[in-house]
């Protein structure tokens, strides 16, 4: 426990349900993004599965909408401290869509449209944690919030959940993303707070 | 497992004291602290804040850090500024409640993207909407006492006149830091004699005070969702490459 603040008392506890340490929830649906929102056609969209090999697997808009489709419904927790429960969302498991890829690799270096990247070890996008997603609360996923498609990794801080998402390179070396190269954790687990590196 | 990845040492919490308060509009306030082992830290950069309270629970929120570090008699001085967040949790007690010598947990520097290096030599346009200028502050302040000599141009969305922050400030800093332009825009109402009416940022505002992409400039866009989304969208369309465009969004801090 760090040192009291005085005459400081909080939210009533009764209604806090449990969170992960230093996150409070919130109704909002904040957004944290370091540039301009892409604007993606579905036309030229696609999904790209990079093998350490050299193996790509591909998937157009139509061919990830064939797939069986999953609605996953979690919580999410981001790093500048806000959480948000029960939040809906539809879309592909991860688990589909590396099946039949043929990897060695131990860690995963998810790419965006815009430029973005996060790692994550791959082990962590398999066991049905993890999702392609296009839709959120019923609706097409806005732009705003990842759309056309974004990662969903709600066992990790958000950030993790690369907007945008454009496919994802398997490695054998572990090589930090945007964020992690900026000074956050490599892995965020929220419930051991792994925020910044050193956590 | 971070095979790839440096490992840099743990930021730690530690206890600053409140050492002096300014009031900036009716529901902002500069709170300046002092933190002893504070190591120094990049204009952009942000600082959480954690409170706890008797029975142990803690609340903790990031702010943005509103300009250079200070050296006082006690140690180094941050200065953060607050703004009151209806039904809050944090910026409530800061302003209402938090006292002139109060300890509360700080921990920092954070955030490694959003940032203005003074060694930088690409012009800079900043455009802030709201409590959005306090990170845009910290590189105006910066630039003056770095003796960087980059153009500046600002452009500062309000509500209305009295929503300013650092109004008294910026207008001391137009007419002394050579090459920093300041524009405002008003959204609900605008000063008195102002031509024209109360709008939202657009695209004759950007570039009108925003600078031409044909020079490469840096732009800092700070402020609620929506209002960066539509000041970036604009910035794009007007031919700004995107890795050019630094943003960072103002969720509820409350």
């Amino acid at each position: 426990m760090g040192i009291v603040s005085p005459g400081f008392q909080g939210r009533p506890r009764s209604q806090e349900p449990a969170l992960p340490p230093g996150q409070y929830l919130t109704e909002d649906f904040p957004v944290l993004s370091a540039g301009p929102t892409p604007r993606v056609s579905l036309d030229t969209w696609e999904f790209v599965i990079a093998a350490e090999n050299g193996n790509e697997f591909r998937w157009s808009w139509q061919e990830l909408m064939a797939l069986p489709q999953e609605t996953p419904t979690v919580d999410i927790h981001c790093v500048t401290h806000w959480s948000k429960l029960g939040t809906t969302w539809q879309g592909v498991s991860l688990d589909t869509l590396l099946d039949g890829v043929d990897t060695g690799a131990h860690f995963a270096l998810a790419h965006s449209y815009g430029g973005y990247t996060t790692n994550l070890p791959l082990d962590d996008l398999r066991g049905g944690r993890a999702w392609v997603v296009h839709t959120f609360d019923g609706a097409p996923l806005p732009a705003e919030h990842g759309g056309p498609a974004r990662l969903l990794v709600p066992h990790l801080y958000f950030w993790k959940s690369a907007k945008w998402v454009r496919g994802i390179r398997l490695k054998t070396m572990d090589e930090p993303g945007f964020w992690e190269t900026a000074g956050y954790h490599d892995y965020g687990d929220p419930w051991r707070e792994q925020r910044y590196q050193g956590d | 497992m971070a095979t790839g990845v440096p490992a840099r040492a743990p930021i730690r919490w530690q206890v600053a004291r409140l050492v002096e308060r300014r009031v900036e509009t009716p529901t902002a306030q500069t709170l300046v602290l002092e933190v002893p082992d504070w190591p120094g830290h990049l204009p952009g950069q942000h600082v959480d804040v954690r409170l706890t309270a008797p029975d142990g629970y803690q609340a903790a929120r990031s702010y943005s850090i509103a300009g250079p570090v200070v050296d006082g008699p006690g140690g180094p001085r941050i200065e953060v500024t607050v703004q009151r967040v209806h039904d809050g949790e944090v910026s409530p007690y800061l302003i209402d409640v938090f006292g002139d010598g109060d300890p509360v947990e700080v921990r920092g520097p954070l955030g490694g993207w959003f940032i203005w290096r003074p060694e930088e030599t690409a012009p800079v346009q900043l455009v802030a909407g709201g409590s959005g200028i306090v990170p845009l502050m910290a590189m105006i302040r910066s630039r003056r006492a770095t003796g960087s000599k980059v153009p500046f141009r600002l452009i500062y969305s309000v509500r209305t006149p009295t929503d300013v922050i650092y109004a008294d400030e910026l207008r001391r800093r137009v007419r002394d830091d050579f090459g920093l332009d300041v524009a405002y825009v008003y959204t609900r109402e605008a000063p008195e004699g102002w031509r024209g009416e109360p709008h939202r940022v657009g695209l004759a505002d950007v570039n009108t005070h925003g600078w031409p992409p044909d020079l490469q400039p840096l732009t800092y866009v700070c402020g609620p969702t929506g209002f960066v989304e539509a000041v970036a969208d604009l910035l794009v369309g007007l031919g700004h490459p995107s890795r050019r465009i630094k943003t960072e969004r103002f969720g509820p801090t409350g």
